[in-house]
């Protein structure tokens, strides 16, 4: 495997950008990140982004951002339908083959301009699940009971959570939910959507993230303390919920397991777990201890941009690492309802 | 192109249709996924990645649907990765998967384009409503419209050469028992004489809209080698991308167009693409693309990709260089999967399976995709033999 | 910029057509009969709704079998905020219920009028919709069971059979999606609007080039960045290429073809962008032909791009085009211009 680091990041979430187009809203980030490391669009080997036509209420959608790369010339570039977290996985493969040595990674959301909702429900199975309309909320309530029920999570559980990602998030610019709250006050809430409460659920955000990745060598040239992807993976799971385990996050485990996340002690996890429950899910798939702070961003409970926030916790992983907050951290994506995809990351320093 | 190398050991298609009733949005990628696996002789367990490319998901009205699909196609457990770019979504799609190989992260991959265009109106999906603006476009003809015109006034291209080039690909349908148009009867006057559009393009200049699923399973060199079958070598993938609008920026031939082309040439290692390349499939959505792709990818100089269509050259019988012998998008076309359709008829060419539109001795074949406004490109060369 | 952002409603809607396969259309069919069907798996066990393919080794799944109208609740979550589309039109719960029978859960509504109502493990039974179409949604949802568990035999128990004889097996579904959003164009874009209310147009400008793109979209794709002045042009301009529109559009019943819509490029622009060519036959349009904005009249004026009804013939000779294959004019001053303002500042 080819030595990848991430050398350059960025990122803006807000609880809504209304007043700015996708590509308006990225094109500083782009443009900062570019001169971090004093790189060229046409100095970087490939581009990919992740979004969603769908959260944004447009066909091709990304085409009006892709002029904010500066494709002129043209570059060498793709575009998952995905979150930004496996746009990078695609640039980490085609930095794999050898022939380039850096990448440029974006994604974004809007979810703000669309009832996120309505658009996640179209995400069910379209014959049996879709034509009912539950919303993503109502479907981690019922895998939130399912693990209440087990005894393996209990209320007070998931409260700690949520007030410590409200504790984290409070140094962390981009959180839009990061009021310190207590456990007995989050308690205190009344349901969301019984058993969830609106502490357990995302803080959704407007934004983007950027990310340049290089190999090797060119690495350590742009970058003084590049941040190792030492191992990264991804898998799914099935789709009906009616045949999972939906008390475990399989294809979350196959992946920390492929990434490598239990061959050293993990200094911090940044978890793509947009409900406490999940974090709670993720925290037992990765393997993670009692010695791994996780989300010290405050994870996507603080800010939930829907198809970056995968994208912005490998960087909030490589940002922390680099300014020394740890050697090796692990950065988690999702997608899907109930996290049925799952990407692993393992970032170190040097 | 550097790393591992990569080889198509199996392909498969559905049947291409205006709807296919008989099956879920699944079903269609199961047929064609299970067609791709028996001609590697693979079975899911051998499968370590699934790649999957569509057009806008409006088209279905299901967002991100390959997590439904997960069951269907053998991925549980396993890494799935969805592309989009547009029209050239189909050959980003192969050029990703074969991305995964390359660089030794897999083994084998299967990879599928798809789109179920009877499950809503791609006129709808390709025109949703936007406030503060007003249509008048009508969708890709009136978008392309003008930019054939500008081609013609250029070259100087007598009026009928697009009307060649359906007519043309049409008889080629013929010979491919899964093309969705099948006009056993249409004549070169009835193209003529079809409605105009969008000024200069007919009604017969255009292509359908399509069910259908194509897949691939792309395999490592000791797959490739061990493989008992036919095999396509992949010499080269590339893909570029470039602004839609911008002064100076040459729409009827894209820089984005002739930089991949040099791209995957280069890798490959040909010089003379006209007399090294056996057989093109290339994205012809309106028939006048043939000649001006011609032209843009080096097959001939500037001004005289219309002369190779008026001279036959680009017809299976008797042609030098026969372009779209599966009948092409104007005979086929499932969006999503109209792009991995000519790289994947590209390695039929060269693996010799292409059936009764075989282009005789094809060693060395080219598969092409374009999107956006001219602005998505994604192109392979492939090879019967490994080293060339 | 001190302005309210523009913002109008966009309605994305569409009554997709789904064809299902033979699973799907088994259970939809069942439905529609009053009989819920599950599928049989190489194991044994049931899977219901029944999927097509199974998730453990992804093989073809095709044994129907029937299963219990009455299941239990594996898990719930309280909707106390229904919205339209969704099973009841009064707060309900969401629930899996794993039918008597089957060993998968199906997700429904149970009709219950407060959470305390409900519970895990409680029994349910179907309801059933009086006019069914073979749909998921011929199940209005579950409610309390009436009978203890037990009491009613799973018919699902036995072999694979064939439960349904319908005459005409349902084979497709009608899915129709509605979802509202808040459209807002940007800043680049709304400035060009609220441009247009007072018949002026604006595009703006490429700090590195210097060209200018209209309608202005904040970016230059060129650069790479955030472009850097509005500019106002021209509302004349010449047809760059066209297109001859000879059949009627969706939505456009007021343009009669044959109709002319062009690439238009306005005077002190680099790009084109389309618009309409009227006051000239279609078949007259020229490449090169000088055109001039047809605003609406001033009381009609609104922030929007149809405040111009189409381009006219200006009568100015055809301007020349010298390689027909170049789209747009890099304005070589004003490119000039732009980079000595940037050397100045930096």
């Amino acid at each position: 495997m080819r030595d990848v680091a991430v050398v350059g990041f960025a990122q803006r979430q807000e609880a809504e950008i209304a007043d700015e187009s996708e590509v308006e809203l990225m094109v500083p980030l782009m443009d900062q990140v570019k001169k971090s490391v004093g790189l060229s669009q046409q100095d970087i080997g490939f581009t990919c982004s992740g979004s969603s036509d769908f959260l944004a209420g447009q066909a091709f959608s990304f085409v009006m951002t892709i002029d904010g790369t500066g494709p002129v010339p043209p570059i060498s570039e793709s575009h998952v339908e995905m979150d930004g977290a496996w746009a990078l996985y695609e640039a980490w493969v085609k930095l794999q083959i050898g022939d380039i040595d850096t990448a440029f990674v974006y994604s974004y959301g809007r979810p703000s301009r669309g009832s996120l909702r309505d658009v996640l429900a179209t995400q069910m199975d379209p014959y049996y699940v879709a034509p009912l309309w539950p919303d993503a909320f109502a479907i981690e309530a019922l895998r939130a009971r399912l693990l209440l029920d087990s005894g393996k999570v209990d209320e007070r559980q998931l409260a700690e959570i949520a007030s410590r990602s409200r504790a984290h998030a409070a140094g962390n610019p981009n959180a839009v939910r990061s009021s310190p709250k207590s456990v007995a006050d989050i308690l205190a809430e009344p349901f969301a959507v019984d058993p969830l409460r609106p502490s357990d659920l995302p803080a959704s955000a407007d934004g983007g993230a950027v990310m340049i990745l290089a190999a090797g060598d060119r690495a350590r040239e742009l970058c003084d303390r590049p941040v190792w992807i030492r191992g990264i993976d991804h898998r799914i799971d099935a789709h009906s919920l009616g045949v999972r385990d939906l008390t475990r996050v399989e294809s979350a485990e196959i992946a920390a397991h492929h990434a490598g996340v239990a061959d050293d002690k993990i200094d911090f996890a940044e978890l793509h777990a947009p409900f406490t429950t999940s974090e709670f899910l993720l925290a037992e798939a990765l393997g993670l201890d009692g010695d791994t702070v996780v989300n010290p961003s405050g994870g996507a409970l603080a800010a939930h941009t829907m198809m970056a926030s995968g994208l912005i916790r490998v960087g909030e992983a490589a940002t922390r690492i680099q300014a020394g907050d740890g050697d090796r951290a692990a950065a988690h994506a999702s997608s899907g309802p109930c996290m049925q995809q799952n990407l692993v990351c393992v970032l170190e320093g040097d | 192109m550097g790393g591992e190398r990569a080889a198509v050991i199996g392909v498969g298609q559905t049947k291409y249709a205006s709807t296919r009733g008989d099956v879920s949005m699944a079903g269609l990628l199961r047929e064609a996924a299970l067609r791709a696996l028996e001609m590697a002789d693979k079975t899911w367990d051998d499968i370590d990645a699934i790649v999957l490319g569509k057009a806008p998901d409006f088209f279905e009205g299901v967002m991100m649907p390959e997590l439904y699909l997960s069951e269907a196609l053998g991925a549980v457990g396993k890494p799935m990765l969805r592309v989009h770019t547009a029209g050239s979504v189909g050959g980003s799609t192969a050029c990703m998967a074969t991305s995964l190989v390359q660089s030794r992260v897999h083994r084998t991959v299967l990879t599928i384009g798809w789109e179920k265009q009877s499950e809503s109106n791609a006129m709808w999906a390709l025109s949703l409503p936007q406030p503060f603006s007003t249509s008048i476009n009508a969708g890709a003809g009136g978008y392309f419209s003008p930019i054939i015109r500008r081609y013609m006034m250029n070259t100087n291209a007598p009026e009928l050469i697009g009307c060649m080039v359906a007519f043309k690909d049409r008889q080629h349908a013929l010979r491919n028992p899964l093309a969705h148009l099948h006009q056993r009867d249409l004549t070169f006057e009835q193209v003529v004489e079809s409605p105009m559009l969008w000024d200069p393009i007919r009604y017969s200049e255009t292509c359908p809209s399509s069910d259908g699923a194509c897949a691939m399973v792309i395999t490592d060199e000791t797959g490739g080698d061990a493989h008992s079958g036919p095999v396509a070598w992949v010499q080269g993938t590339a893909m570029r991308t470039e602004a839609n609008n911008y002064g100076g920026r040459n729409m009827v031939s894209p820089a984005a167009s002739e930089q991949c082309a040099a791209d995957v040439f280069s890798q490959a290692g040909i010089t003379d693409r006209r007399r090294e390349i056996d057989a093109v499939e290339m994205y012809v959505p309106f028939s006048w693309y043939e000649p001006m792709w011609l032209e843009s990818l080096g097959f001939c100089d500037k001004g005289e990709g219309w002369r190779m269509v008026e001279s036959g050259a680009t017809g299976i019988d008797g042609g030098d260089l026969p372009v779209n012998c599966s009948g092409g998008v104007l005979s086929s076309n499932p969006i999503g999967a109209s792009g991995m359709i000519r790289f994947a008829e590209a390695a039929l060419q060269v693996m010799g399976a292409a059936g009764e539109h075989q282009v005789d001795g094809a060693r060395t074949a080219f598969g092409h995709a374009y999107g956006g406004g001219a602005q998505y490109f994604a192109m392979w060369v492939v090879s019967a033999d490994k080293n060339r | 910029m001190s302005d309210e952002v523009l913002e109008a409603p966009l309605v994305l809607e569409y009554p997709f057509t789904r064809t299902t396969g033979p699973v799907v259309g088994a259970f939809l069919t069942g439905l529609r009969e009053g009989v819920v069907l599950g599928v049989k798996r190489g194991d044994g066990s049931v899977m219901c709704p029944p999927l097509e393919y199974d998730p453990a080794d992804s093989s073809a799944l095709s044994e129907m079998v029937e299963v219990g109208q009455a299941g239990e609740i594996v898990t719930w979550a309280w909707n106390g905020a229904p919205r339209p589309q969704q099973p009841f039109d009064r707060p309900f719960a969401w629930a899996l219920v794993r039918l008597d029978g089957a060993d998968t859960t199906i997700l429904h509504g149970v009709l219950v009028d407060d959470p305390s109502e409900i519970h895990t493990g409680m029994r349910v039974d179907i309801v059933w919709r009086d006019e069914r179409v073979g749909q998921v949604s011929d199940i209005a949802g579950f409610a309390p069971a009436t009978a203890p568990a037990g009491s009613e035999q799973p018919p699902g128990s036995g072999d694979g059979v064939e439960v349904v004889s319908a005459a005409e097996p349902v084979q497709s579904v009608r899915t129709p999606i509605r979802i509202e959003y808040n459209y807002t164009p940007g800043r680049g874009l709304s400035a060009y609007l609220r441009a247009m209310k007072d018949k002026r147009i604006l595009g703006d400008r490429c700090p590195v080039s210097g060209q200018v793109f209209v309608p202005p979209r904040g970016v230059s794709p060129i650069a790479g960045m955030p472009t850097s002045e509005m500019v106002e042009l021209a509302d004349t301009g010449y047809v760059e290429s066209f297109n001859i529109t000879r059949v009627p559009i969706r939505g456009r019943d007021d343009l009669h073809p044959p109709y002319c819509s062009a690439w238009i490029v306005l005077d002190g622009a680099s790009v084109g962008f389309m618009g309409l060519v009227t006051g000239i036959e279609a078949e007259d349009v020229t490449i090169g032909l000088r055109v001039k904005a047809l605003w609406k009249p001033d009381d009609e004026l609104e922030m929007s791009a149809t405040n111009i009804l189409s381009w006219v013939p200006t009568g100015e000779p055809d301007v020349v085009i010298d390689n027909f294959e170049l789209v747009g004019r890099v304005d070589e001053a004003a490119a000039s211009e732009a980079s000595t303002d940037e050397e100045a500042e930096s």
